[in-house]
């Protein structure tokens, strides 16, 4: 048997629900799993920071949880969404387990290791019911001749396909190569006949065949087993992983466009092919629309929501021409170009209560958060902050609450401040606070949790714009490792704007140190950051910088352009 | 894998304990493995202890509570100073055989991450899952790493506490398979409590773990001491053995470290450059 056709794994009623079955296919061990979405998952049944088989882990339904360490890892695209023993830090979108094609068809579930999907099994038909699966530890070769040997009463031979049709109807067997020495034998039967006998009697044939095969196994030397072949991870995890952001560069479709609160409409985008990368709570994409501009949005998909992101976007009085193209502009079916999910705004799971403040459409990455808490029982509350009850986003997420979402409706600014000194009353150990919104409210936060004595580094903040002043009165140089060239970057101008003018200039959007496009790699001199994209960790190592805010502290740096 | 593989020269000239003392009783000999090969053991009657493979004689030492030999040629033991302080209480607290290799073993014992989720209400409780930054480093002379300021909160942190607070540990690696630990004794904040994890490879993919333990605890009963570490050491033991493959992988690009495994990172490294092969897989080139 060979791994280039779709191979039974399992049967579709060994994968009960929130259960992590394991299976074997030519010695990779393989955990298979159904979401709750309906979803089977074929991986390889190992955890890839320390090994540990995931069959032992837990499936919450819409993630894998490692037993270990607690790693978390998305419905089908695998991608790690959370590493608990940092909880302040995004994972890489690399970190992302091996998995293989699932196809459930005739009561069994079917995989195959080919570079691409071969055909798929001829079905028996519907009505097709799988045979109880046989174990035996005997070499696969040896358990098909003996399967072609068969000729099940009612049936007739089999043959070398092991297809047989006769007056009790169709049967099909087939050999699982689990290693070089052991096989399980499977089968699927169509027949008038009443399921239990029949099912009965034909793992009798199984069972009786079994033990013809072990003993003609015993006369023959043990076959060794294939050895394990697991994937090398990607170098730049091996050396402590940091964060790569790309272009947009992934094509998705809108597949459903929807009004989910006054002025607001909700994007689903689903990828065009194969499955779209890990996202985590808080995350965001940059959205390349079709009239040129780069925009980004938070995601508001909930833990296993891994085969479409869902975006919200509110028409802006004062659209620069983004949220007004998608509203008037963008229908169902038109295509976009996206970027992988990117966090500047992770959400800790090591809170002993979490908070939640939202203002207006900031509710979008908060909604991302509240739901991966809620599937993990953690205790939180979302207040969320809007002009009226129907400016309110997303009503079947906040339904799904309860009482943990506390509207505050129609607050003018020193209403609103008043309520987030209640909310904000006193910091409590081991509680986090997430705000979100228009700028004032940021900043009435911001002042609110300082006076009340919060850790500046308990209280989160995401920005869809820079609101710092940008501090432009130094001078220095730049050199430009690949390019061989050398810039002055005078007072009161940018590094971007020098770039564009030398014609070397990476692309960019917001210039002001916010969506992260015109990053470059820094190879040497001291940045002074400025921008509010990059993380703390990612300021201290100093190896990138966003060009249309960032400036030196040496007399120069040197740029990988 | 087979037994018969020969241990490399530097895992082969190391001490491995094979016993703890007291469960030697004097006259018959009794039979472990190391490395693969049947070592037998056992004490005379003038309480010295002795230990041999089926052809020759092996070196002994009695020392920790447990009985030391090697099939090859050992420098000196590590040292625990603590040990011989008068005050403190040493008992050996148990054996556990695991089918994973000694390194992993290791390894595990050097990790926190896992505290909450599998010593959980123990040593560590959910949602407080985060490894904070600590620093590690090789001892001058390269025979040893050292991991201190290693904060992990836990749930009862002292018996006299009942509420959670962070616990500091430090970590020792003196021996490819020997680990020693310290931890502030909730009897006495000034000083710490030890705890050693002696690991016996008994093949490539097989250990046993001998626990020491040398405590401030004048409460305690050596049983209940014993069964607390036991009770701790079966919580890991199923995870170890799920673990694959069974031997420690020693290429950086096999497992995705994180900030949190510094210690594992430089354990591995170290095994490599002392040309460890015996139950890791070597990184290649």
């Amino acid at each position: 048997m060979s791994d280039m056709t779709w191979v039974p794994v399992a049967n579709a009623s060994d994968l009960a629900p929130r259960h992590v079955f394991q299976g074997r296919l030519l010695g990779q061990e393989l955990a298979i799993w159904r979401a709750d979405d309906g979803n089977v998952n074929v991986w390889e049944n190992r955890c890839l920071h320390r090994g540990v088989r995931l069959s032992i882990g837990v499936n919450t339904g819409s993630e894998l949880v490692c037993q270990y360490h607690g790693w978390r890892y998305a419905n089908r695209n695998a991608g790690c969404t959370y590493i608990p023993a940092h909880p302040a830090d995004a994972p890489p979108h690399t970190i992302c387990n091996r998995t293989w094609p699932a196809l459930e068809q005739d009561g069994l579930i079917w995989t195959h290791f080919a570079p691409v999907d071969p055909p798929r099994p001829e079905s028996l038909g519907a009505g097709a019911l799988a045979l109880r699966p046989q174990p035996v530890a005997a070499a696969p070769e040896l358990a098909r001749a003996v399967l072609a040997g068969l000729s099940p009463e009612g049936f007739g031979p089999l043959g070398q396909d092991l297809v047989a049709s006769g007056p009790a109807g169709r049967l099909r067997l087939m050999v699982q190569a689990a290693d070089a020495g052991r096989a399980v034998l499977r089968g699927l039967v169509l027949s008038d006949e009443a399921p239990l006998p029949l099912l009965r009697r034909l793992s009798l044939v199984l069972r009786l065949a079994r033990d013809e095969i072990e003993r003609r196994a015993a006369t023959l030397p043990v076959p060794a087993p294939i050895p394990h072949r697991s994937e090398r991870v990607a170098p730049e995890l091996a050396e402590m992983p940091e964060m790569v952001s790309g272009p947009a560069r992934i094509r998705v479709r809108v597949a459903k466009k929807q009004i989910v609160g006054e002025d607001i409409v909700a994007l689903e985008l689903a990828g065009l092919r194969g499955t779209l990368p890990a996202s985590q709570p808080g995350a965001h994409i940059d959205v390349a629309l079709p009239n040129g501009l780069l925009r980004q949005y938070s995601l508001v998909n909930a833990p296993g929501e891994t085969d479409r992101y869902v975006i919200g976007i509110k028409r802006e009085a004062q659209s620069t021409g983004g949220s007004a193209a998608i509203h008037d502009s963008l229908a169902e079916g038109d295509l976009l170009a996206i970027s992988e999910p990117r966090n500047n705004f992770t959400l800790r799971r090591d809170a002993e209560e979490t908070v939640l403040i939202a203002g207006g459409i900031g509710v979008t990455p908060l909604l991302s958060m509240a739901a991966a808490l809620r599937d993990e029982g953690l205790p939180f509350t979302l207040h969320y902050f809007a002009a009226s009850a129907e400016t309110l986003a997303f009503g079947e997420r906040l339904a799904l609450l309860g009482e943990r979402m506390v509207p505050y409706l129609g607050l003018d600014a020193a209403q609103t401040t008043l309520a987030l000194q209640g909310i904000l009353k006193g910091p409590g150990a081991d509680r986090q606070v997430y705000v979100c919104g228009p700028a004032p409210m940021l900043d009435a936060a911001r002042a609110t949790a300082a006076e009340a004595g919060w850790p500046e580094a308990a209280v989160h903040f995401e920005y869809f714009a820079n609101t710092r002043e940008i501090d432009t009165s130094s001078s220095f140089r730049i050199e430009l490792a690949r390019s061989a060239l050398s810039l002055e970057v005078p007072a009161g101008r940018s590094i971007l704007s020098v770039l564009q003018e030398a014609g070397v200039a990476p692309p960019s959007s917001c210039s002001q140190g916010a969506c992260g496009t015109c990053m470059v790699r820094l190879l040497e001199g001291e940045p002074d950051h400025q921008d509010v994209y990059l993380t703390g960790a990612e300021k201290a190592a100093g190896e990138k910088i966003l060009t249309c805010v960032s400036r030196a502290k040496s007399d120069r740096l040197i740029l990988d352009l | 894998m087979s037994p018969q593989t020969q241990p490399d020269p530097f895992m082969r000239d190391q001490w491995y304990p094979v016993s703890a003392l007291q469960d030697i009783a004097a006259g018959t000999p009794r039979v472990t493995k190391l490395f693969g090969q049947r070592v037998s053991y056992r004490r005379e009657a003038d309480g010295a202890c002795s230990a041999s493979t089926e052809d020759r004689a092996l070196p002994v030492l009695q020392r920790y509570g447990c009985l030391w030999t090697s099939l090859g040629t050992p420098g000196e033991l590590f040292e625990i100073p603590e040990y011989t302080e008068a005050d403190r209480r040493n008992v050996a607290a148990g054996t556990v055989a695991v089918q994973v290799s000694a390194q992993r073993g290791i390894e595990n014992f050097l990790d926190m991450g896992h505290f909450p989720y599998v010593h959980t209400g123990i040593l560590g409780a959910l949602p407080h899952t985060e490894v904070k930054e600590y620093n590690v480093e090789e001892t001058p002379d390269g025979r040893e790493i050292i991991a201190t300021e290693c904060l992990f909160y836990q749930p009862m942190a002292s018996t006299v506490s009942t509420s959670g607070a962070d616990v500091e540990y430090i970590y020792r690696v003196p021996h490819p398979t020997c680990s020693v630990l310290y931890k502030s004794s909730p009897l006495d904040e000034k000083r710490l409590d030890v705890i050693a994890l002696f690991g016996q490879p008994t093949g490539e993919e097989s250990f046993r773990g001998h626990m020491v333990l040398s405590i401030l605890d004048d409460v305690n009963t050596d049983d209940f001491i014993s069964y607390f570490q036991l009770h701790i050491f079966g919580q890991d033991k199923p995870i170890l053995e799920n673990q694959m493959p069974k031997r420690l992988p020693l290429d950086p690009r096999a497992e995705t470290p994180i900030r949190a495994d510094k210690t594992s990172i430089m354990y591995r490294r170290w095994l490599t450059r002392h040309g460890a092969t015996y139950g890791v897989i070597p990184a290649q080139g």
